[in-house]
């Protein structure tokens, strides 16, 4: 059996090796597409800040993992797949013939279209390549407008911070990674990056940027022009999947999967960010941008391939977040639910906050902020669907008491 | 056979000599802040319980890791972080559903239970009531927190 | 060195928090907690000064071997001028709270001044802030904890309080940190709520604070110790199975079991209120009144009773807050609360004990004190009028009803908290508050332990047991037997006790190890703990300068040697029952060989000689 994978993020490297697991006897060619040994996107903002070297980067350290495991890294980018041929043709022509397919090629970042968007001063920050550019172009001091204060903004911002340039952070809605924290906490963090030197503007979208002399020109709406050397576009990112286009994989918000991560097509599987997958607790499809998940449904996906019977029981959504030393997570259905009921604690000067979102007597969501010890225990409370009985009252009293209740009730210790 | 803590509550009276014993063995001060297994109170019981990793099989922190920075030891069967490779993203912290996988602020790393390296584990050489020991794997009464783990992997629907 | 060599001084008047080095060479000289933190008040305080006067001073201080993995190595005292004695007052607790004080880096917290309003303090490492308390004034200790650890989200964040007794003046008021553990004794509460200082809340996650000097010699030592304690009688099986309450029929037994206001010496009523009974299935619900036992931090010891109420005891059965598991009673609350006022209803002593965690006050001197009003009752001094209810022997009702008024302030309870001393001398009869220097007796009778007739006469926080446990020889034979109805020989036993315990306080471990440590067990610990000479030798001196610089201090706060003394019940009314019927407490036998023996006058003032022996 011919294993080809496309995508040698979290997901294509779990699910080659699990394919070698699986599958002794087939090939697995894994399709890296930026001329790297395979690495973590997520550590990126590790490098800028200076605290890793490239090779930290890795997904696996050794350099020969792949090789040793009899995995082909094939560097190049997808033009198209072909399901009926069962081929995937590459941008230089090469053609890979496979049995089956995952689609493993994460997110690409979206971008603004305005005028000046493609000055050679606008950036992103999504490939380690771009991550290099940054490091060359944004010595200490330079001014770097940020357009975006999401998640991945908000990673970045951390190693723009470390580069000690002088950053002003644009954000379109009222507040900073509002797909991952409830308005309280999303205040914390901004009043906590103020406080230590980030300017932030809310509600504010550039109209166009201009360049003269070699420095840049930002055009607010209303006159106002912010200076800058750099423009960082981090606006968000969407589902790498264009090289899919007229192959009949469905695509939602991503590429709709089963709970073996098949896809509409017989032979394709996707996993991982582009894949668009079931909420546990909402039961809603949306992708989930997360390492864990990527690596979940890259093994199930490899043992489908394989033949083995493996299904997912739905994905949930979580995330930890570091802005400048402030520790921020999310858990489940952290906006609460219909017919739910929620305990907030608040400690907006030493920045602590959580927040425990509740339907009956389960927990279903989480927001937490200064907080860092335990916090796995809200997954497990959530993903557990562990009946909290007494202890739901106990933790409305009290909610700093999660790791008590999930003791008391997942482990009935 | 590989060991495992045994970690039995009923023997538990609070002393924190397990966290001393750890915090100690790791890091060299008795600050128990820095200790990876934590006794819990249950003031309204009188209970006290000592929890820390129990080496699951299904290893979530292992496979949350980017950089694979938590790694098997086939000796003892830890999952043990490696320092040097840690970057700090406390996703392994998130994914872990025991809540065993901890941040520390002064070293921008995570920590988690190594079993000592080989031996009897400090928290368990300290523990005067023998509320913690180091015994083979299928003594333990692990099984619970293991079936429970089993659920959250495949069925999560049950209760 | 396990000192952290820094201390908070908090002044409450101007709100400041201001980080020291600490005294390394008083350090030295008083070793921590007790003794060193008495050298500080001595040289900062005015010993005249009233205790609840915005002069006094209020110093938490933990010893070296607090927050180490020395057994019991958790404990903190609170020394200030005691609003109940008027002299030297050191309370000193378990639990959490000690350890963590170390944690965060602090040998010792000074609080002075008197804050303008109700603050409490809040302590992160570096971090020291005091912060508004209104909210939680009024509320009681197990509520301000709570509340505070909500605001603060963090359950680890160990809390020491006061409850509404130390905010109304209750002259026995004490300090309770993580919720059943308390600075009980001489009214270190009250001096905490004069200055408006509600709380201590603690976090400390400092790696580097303090360290053994020799790493490898202290855990070494500290695993022998620990040993040692495991393989004694009395810490090992004994008090991890009873408690303390593995006394209360031993003592009845030899005949020391005070009773009704000391009119007796034996209780009826003593095994129902016993350890052994707290273990039996009581007849009303099938459960035993004891859940389990629990241990202080570092403690291999867990001498700690954890107890659940019957949930249809008249005290309970409306108030479900009571019926999960805390605090239980231990032999001197069990004593005072049950043999002194004649009370052999368990459920009622527990229920009691549960109200002075709560609100933070001594239940020896609430017990002894009620014991007292129900003796005025009898001799029909107080009137049922002014009570609202009659104050027979032996009523469990009489009990509830006063230790719930006591916490509250109201009623007869605003008398009572004024402990026995002022409510026998307002009644016209101070012969019947069974007390020196104003503190109440804790459970053992002096005409019936003759050696504990001097130390409570001699001990300079006023009545005590734990300042020279002249029980163990006299009644458990350690360091060896000695008669009890026998005066040769005590004054120099009670000296090597009360030195060494002064030892023990300042260390930072906990007076029970001595059931089964010696000296040399402790002098192998400290010794490797903080490096340099520390024979035994040097540390029985230290203790002797600990206990002399305590007696200066009550000398010059205007006590005196006529101070040491007993009630005349003690001296005059011979024991009526038991093994030592028709003995009085024969001090005038003791006293003048105790002075002698500690190096004072004849009018018990420490000699030139001693003072200077001593370096004081």
């Amino acid at each position: 059996m011919r294993h080809v994978i496309i995508g040698a993020g979290p997901a294509g490297v779990t699910a080659a090796e699990t394919l070698r697991g699986a599958d002794p006897a087939g090939s697995v060619t894994l399709i890296e597409g930026e001329g790297e040994i395979p690495y973590a996107r997520m550590a990126i903002p590790y490098l800028l800040a200076g605290k890793i070297q490239e090779t930290g980067l890795r997904i696996r350290p050794r350099e020969d993992h792949y090789a040793r495991l009899g995995i082909d890294v094939v560097h190049g980018r997808v033009r198209a797949v072909d399901p009926a041929a069962s081929s995937v043709t590459l941008e230089d022509g090469r053609i890979l013939a496979y049995d089956r397919l995952l689609v493993a090629t994460g997110s690409r970042p979206s971008l603004q279209r305005i005028p000046g968007i493609d000055l050679p001063g606008v950036h992103t920050c999504w490939t380690l390549a771009d991550a290099r550019d940054l490091l060359r172009k944004a010595p200490p001091g330079t001014r770097v407008v940020q357009m975006g204060a999401g998640f991945v903004g908000c990673i970045i911002m951390q190693g723009l911070v470390s580069l000690r340039v002088d950053l002003t952070i644009l954000v379109r809605s009222g507040r900073m990674v509002s797909r991952m924290m409830n308005p309280a906490s999303s205040a914390m963090i901004r009043s906590w990056c103020e406080s230590r030197g980030v300017k932030i503007r809310v509600e504010t979208l550039p109209e166009s940027i201009s360049q003269e002399d070699g420095h840049l020109g930002v055009h607010l709406p209303g006159g106002e022009v912010l200076p800058a050397d750099l423009y960082l576009c981090l606006v968000g990112v969407k589902p790498a999947v264009g090289f899919l286009e007229g192959t009949g994989v469905e695509v939602g918000s991503g590429i709709r999967v089963d709970a073996r991560m098949a896809t509409s097509v017989p032979g394709i599987f996707a996993a991982g960010d582009v894949a668009e997958s079931v909420d546990v607790v909402t039961g809603e499809r949306s992708v989930n941008a997360i390492q864990p998940n990527a690596v979940e449904q890259g093994r199930i996906a490899a043992l489908g391939m394989a033949g083995r019977q493996a299904a997912s029981r739905g994905t949930l959504p979580f995330n930890v977040l570091d802005t400048l030393g402030l520790k921020s997570s999310s858990f489940g259905a952290w906006q609460g639910l219909p017919g739910g009921d929620s305990v907030e604690v608040s400690d907006p000067e030493r920045y602590r906050y959580l927040k425990l979102e509740f339907l009956g007597d389960r927990l279903v969501g989480a927001n937490a902020v200064g907080r860092t010890d335990h916090l796995g225990a809200l997954r497990g409370l959530i993903e557990g669907k562990v009946r909290l009985g007494p202890w739901k009252e106990r933790l409305r009293r009290n909610p700093a008491l999660l790791m008590e209740a999930y003791l008391a009730c997942a482990l009935k210790a | 056979m590989q060991k495992s803590l045994k970690m039995d509550p009923n023997k538990c009276t609070g002393c924190l000599q397990c966290e001393m014993a750890c915090a100690y063995e790791h890091h060299h001060t008795f600050t128990i802040s820095r200790s990876r297994i934590k006794v819990f109170g249950f003031e309204d019981e009188g209970r006290k319980v000592p929890y820390t990793c129990t080496q699951c099989d299904e290893a979530w922190c292992l496979h949350a890791c980017p950089v694979e920075a938590i790694v098997l030891d086939p000796a003892t069967g830890a999952k043990k972080v490696l320092e040097d490779l840690c970057v700090g993203c406390k996703v392994c912290t998130i994914a872990c559903p025991f809540g065993t996988v901890n941040y520390v602020a002064a070293t921008g790393k995570v920590q988690k239970c190594d079993l000592c390296d080989g031996g009897e584990p400090a928290c368990a050489g300290a523990c005067p009531t023998g509320a913690i020991t180091y015994v083979d794997a299928d003594w333990t009464g692990l099984d619970r927190m293991r079936r429970w783990a089993g659920r959250t992997d495949n069925n999560p629907a049950a209760v | 060195m396990t000192w952290t060599r820094k201390i908070l001084r908090v002044n409450l008047t101007a709100g400041t928090c201001q980080a020291e080095p600490l005294n390394l060479e008083w350090a030295r000289q008083y070793l921590g907690q007790r003794g060193l933190a008495t050298k500080y008040l001595v040289e900062e305080t005015d010993p005249k000064v009233l205790p609840l006067a915005e002069g006094n001073k209020l110093i938490f201080a933990t010893g070296p071997l607090t927050g180490t993995s020395a057994s019991t190595g958790g404990r903190y005292a609170v020394v200030t001028k005691g609003p109940l004695t008027g002299a030297i007052a050191c309370s000193n607790s378990g639990g959490y709270f000690g350890a963590e004080m170390k944690f965060a880096g602090y040998d010792m917290i000074i609080f002075e001044g008197r804050s303008e309003k109700p603050v409490y303090l809040l302590l992160e490492n570096d971090e020291a802030r005091l912060l508004d308390a209104a909210h939680l004034w009024g509320r009681t200790c197990w509520e301000t904890e709570e509340l505070i650890k909500h605001a603060h989200q963090d359950p680890q964040l160990r809390v020491a309080s006061i409850g509404r007794a130390g905010e109304n003046g209750v002259l026995f008021a004490g300090i309770v940190n993580d919720l059943h553990r308390a600075a009980g004794r001489s009214g270190v509460g009250a001096v905490m709520g004069s200055k408006n200082l509600k709380a201590v809340a603690i976090r400390g996650t400092r790696t580097d604070a303090y360290a053994p000097a020799d790493p490898e010699g202290f855990f070494k030592a500290v695993a022998a110790a620990k040993a040692v304690l495991a393989g004694n009688g009395v810490t090992g099986q004994g008090l991890p199975a009873y408690g303390t309450q593995v006394l209360m029929n031993v003592i009845n037994e030899v005949g020391a079991l005070p009773t009704r206001n000391h009119k007796e010496i034996q209780f009826e009523g003593a095994h129902a209120i016993s350890g052994e009974a707290m273990k039996q299935p009581r007849d009303s619900d099938g459960k035993p009144n004891l859940v389990t036992n629990n241990a202080c931090f570092g403690c291999t010891i867990a001498c700690g009773r954890i107890s659940k109420m019957d949930k249809g005891h008249f005290a309970v059965k409306d108030k479900p807050q009571y019926h999960g598991a805390s605090g239980g009673v231990e032999y001197e609350a069990a004593w005072a609360l049950g043999a002194a006022c004649g009370v052999s209803d368990l459920e009622a002593l527990t229920y009691a004990n549960f109200l002075c965690n709560e609100d933070g006050f001594d239940p020896i001197t609430l017990g002894t004190t009620i014991g007292a009003a129900m003796e005025l009752y009898e001799l029909g001094l107080i009137k049922k009028e002014e009570v609202g209810f009659g104050l027979e022997w032996g009523s469990a009702e009489a009990l509830v009803k006063l230790a719930e008024m006591t916490a509250q302030g109201v009623g007869f309870g605003k008398v009572i908290g004024l402990g026995s001393r002022v409510l026998c001398t307002s009644y016209g009869r101070p012969d019947l508050s069974m007390s020196v220097k104003g503190q109440e007796f804790p459970a053992y009778d002096g005409r019936g332990l003759q050696g504990m007739a001097l130390e409570y006469a001699t001990s300079n926080r006023g009545a005590c047991h734990v300042r020279g446990y002249m029980v163990s020889p006299e009644v458990l034979g350690i360091p060896l037997k000695m008669d009890p109805g026998a005066t040769e020989g005590k004054a120099p036993m009670l000296k090597a006790f009360q030195d060494l315990t002064a030892v023990v306080d300042s260390a930072g471990i906990c007076l029970f190890t001595t059931f089964a440590w010696g000296g040399p067990d402790i002098q192998s610990m400290i010794q490797p703990a903080l490096g340099g000479d520390w024979s035994l030798e040097r540390l029985m001196l230290l203790g002797e300068r600990v206990w002399n610089l305590e007696r200066a201090y009550n000398l010059a706060a205007g006590l005196t040697g006529k101070d040491d003394t007993l009630p005349p019940r003690l001296l005059n009314e011979p024991a009526k029952t038991g093994p030592m019927k028709g003995k009085v407490a024969e001090l005038g036998k003791m006293l003048p060989e105790y002075y002698q023996v500690r190096g004072w006058t004849p009018d018990g003032v420490p000699t030139p000689e001693t003072v200077a022996r001593l370096g004081l």
